[in-house]
Formats: structure tokens, sequence, C-alpha cells
């Protein structure tokens, strides 16, 4: 049986431990709340700014478009958000494995965007190609950050470097429920599935300048849209998987804490029984 | 259902709800041109150009600097969704003045390397941010 003394300490540090991972999972907490409400209010421009393209898309048919038809290259070039920081459970890898683990995906296609340091090294470790790197706008992500990135994803499409833009990120559900998500930006994929037409305005929409040039002029936004999108659900879903993750830290410490406590009252009244049997023992050998 | 005089704008940027209210009229600029909006318009989507944004409401006028985006017009309501877009106080003078400079000096002394359509909304942005203001 361990030492009293050995106990104590063990005690004790486990008790540092849980003061600093309930201060992280406050910290996350208000995070968080901040992130979320960000995230809610982009979402409000995502649905308009996708059921306008989708309404084009509907109304144009099948055109052959730039942005509606794979590039030659057979490269890939992917996005992927994760943090700057670990202690966030899954968070990070559950989103690098989107990519590594895709079966579809030569390794040597993949070109990766990385956002956040955490993907950064694991796409390094990994050997992949990782073209260019912004670690800073995960911190608080502007939509200006998002129009940078999908610019210059579209000069790399535009050029022929790569056939195909995908964004591999976490979405935010909800408090406990973040789901990793990889989505094709372009080419832009038709949502064939008949919606309901009812909405007769749709159906008498007029586009200026007409919808082929209208295409080339929104589809930039529609991507910057996603991405910033992306980005704020990601921001949100790391502060939830963090909270998460501190709090199953946390209540795994108290219950170590429980544990060691019992051991060492155990010890110490061990030690006292001893004590007492041999001061009992010593007195009646003399007496 | 508000009267026949006046329809709902809403602007709505990534960041924020920008603007919502009934109003009488709106007057903006599109790569088409500008145009004035009134209610009853026949159901188009327009391409957003730098320019100003003029929110005539049954109070009064309102206005703001625009800079892209594009916008949905039905009947009954008009969806602005905006790139860019700022309030007249939001907007700091001199930077736009410079900013203006800058934009014209690229325009006037050319290269082959020169962006001119960037420059050049460079340019309409900066006159827009000034224009707001006055």
């Amino acid at each position: 049986m361990a030492s009293m003394r050995d106990i104590k300490r063990r005690r004790s540090s486990i008790q540092g431990t849980q003061q600093i991972t309930k201060a992280m999972k406050l910290v996350s907490t208000v995070k968080l709340q901040r992130a979320r409400a960000n995230a809610e209010r982009t979402k409000d421009y995502f649905t308009c700014m996708y059921d306008t393209v989708n309404s084009i898309l509907r109304r144009v048919g099948h055109i052959e478009h730039r942005y509606l038809t794979p590039g030659k290259s057979p490269k890939k070039a992917v996005i992927v958000i994760t943090s700057n920081r670990g202690l966030a459970g899954g968070y990070n890898s559950n989103v690098v494995k989107l990519v590594t683990r895709n079966a579809e995906w030569n390794k040597d296609d993949v070109v990766v965007y990385t956002v956040g340091n955490k993907g950064r090294e694991a796409f390094a470790r990994y050997g992949y190609e990782v073209r260019a790197c912004n670690n800073d706008i995960v911190e608080s992500p502007v939509y200006a950050d998002a129009m940078k990135l999908s610019e210059e994803l579209l000069k790399s499409f535009a050029a022929g470097e790569v056939g195909e833009i995908y964004l591999a990120y976490t979405a935010f559900k909800n408090t406990v429920s973040h789901v990793p998500t990889l989505l094709k930006l372009l080419p832009v994929e038709r949502n064939d599935a008949p919606r309901e037409v009812s909405d007769k305005a749709e159906a008498i929409m007029n586009f200026e300048p007409e919808e082929t040039e209208a295409l080339e002029l929104i589809i930039p936004k529609y991507m910057s849209s996603l991405i910033y999108g992306a980005l704020t659900e990601s921001v949100a879903s790391e502060n939830g998987a963090r909270m998460q993750a501190m709090d199953s830290a946390t209540s795994n410490a108290e219950e170590m804490i429980e544990d060691l406590t019992l051991k060492y009252n155990r010890a110490r009244q061990g030690t006292i029984t001893q004590e007492l049997t041999e001061i009992i023992a010593g007195a009646e050998a003399l007496g | 259902m508000a009267d026949k005089n006046t329809f709902l704008l809403r602007i709505i940027t990534p960041e924020r709800l920008f603007y919502e209210g009934q109003i009488e009229m709106v007057e903006f600029n599109t790569t088409e041109g500008e145009v004035g909006i009134l209610p009853g318009h026949i159901p188009l989507t327009v391409i957003l150009k730098p320019g100003i944004l003029n929110i005539y409401e049954p109070e009064g006028e309102k206005n703001a600097a625009l800079h892209a985006g594009f916008a949905e017009i039905l009947q009954d309501r008009v969806t602005i969704l905006a790139e860019i877009i700022e309030w007249p106080q939001e907007i700091d003078v001199s930077r736009a003045e410079a900013a203006k400079a800058r934009a014209q000096e690229r325009l006037q002394s050319r290269t082959a390397e020169t962006d001119i359509a960037r420059a050049e909304t460079a340019l309409q942005r900066a006159i827009a941010r000034i224009e707001v203001i006055k």
C-alpha cells in the first residue's frame, strides 16, 4: 500500500489539474456563447444566398459553365478548418480524418489549405501538400478573411491548377453535437431534388444581368459565404468540444480525488491502529 | 398586411442584420445602372455595384454606403445580401480619401500588372464612402 505521503501528494496534484480544467471549461462556455450567436447570425445570410443560387441553377437548366463543370486537373483542393490549440477532445482529429481516411482520394492529388495550426501539423505529419495556411483567422473570423481565401482558390481553379474544391469543417448542430462535414464547393452541385416550386414569385423571377452572367458574379460570393459560415460554425464547435472535454476531465478528476481520499483515510486509520497495537504491546511487555 | 405604399426591406450582411423595416422606396447602384424600387416591383434579382443606398422611410430618409452583394426584389419585399455595407457614422473619412487617391494613382500610372478592374472597384468604393457622408 502506498504511503500516506504519496497519496496526499498525488491527490493535491490532481486537485491542481482539476482547477485548471474547471477554469478552461468556464472560459470555453463563455466563448461558445459568443461563437454560437455569431454562427446563428451568419445562418440567415447563408440561407438566403443558398436559396438564390439554387433558384438560379434551377432556372438555367443544364448549361455549360466553368463553375458548374469540374476542371481538367485531377487535383483536389481541400480547405480544412481546425483549431490552433488542442485539449478539445476529438475535434481536430475528426476533421483531419475526413480527408486522410477518404478512400476515393489519392494522397498525391490532394492539396490542403489549412486554417488552424493543429490541421497544419497533422497534414504535414501525414505528408500531404499543404499549400497555404492562415492560423490567425480561426480566433475570430471576419468575412474579409473568407473572401480572401475564396478569391485565392478561385484563382487556382481558373488557372486549372485544381479541378475540384472541397471544404472540411465541423458543423455545429447544438452544444453537444458537432458533426465533421465534407462539402463540395466547386463545381457547384445542383440540387436536383424537386423542391416545392409552388413559390410562384420564384417562377417569374427575372435576372439582371441575365442568369449565366449573374452566376459568374454570384458564385464567388456564394463560396465566400459558405467558407465564412463554415468558419463561424467551426469556432462554435471547437469551443463546444473543448467545453465537453474539460467537463469530463473535471468530473474524472473529481472521481479520482474521491478514490484517493478514501485510500488516504484508510491508510491513516491503518497507521493509527498499528501505532496503538504497538503501544499496548509495549505496555503489556513492561507490566 | 402593411398598407400598399410601403414594402419590407431587409439588408443582411454576413455579420449582422443591417436594416429591417417598412419603407416607401429604396435606391441603389447595380451592374446595370442605378435603380429605384417602389412597392409592387416585378420580381428581379440584381447584382450590386459600389454606390449609395438611399432608404426612404415614411418618417424620413436614411443612407448608407453599399459596396458589394446582390438584391432580390419581390412584390412586397426586397432582400439585400450585402457583403460590405456601412452607415455614414461608421466611415472613416480620411481613410476613404486616402483610398481614393491611391486608386486614382494606380489607374493613371497603369502598368501591365495593374489589376484595372480591382482599382476601379476600389475607386468606386472610396467615392461612395465620401459621397454618403456629404
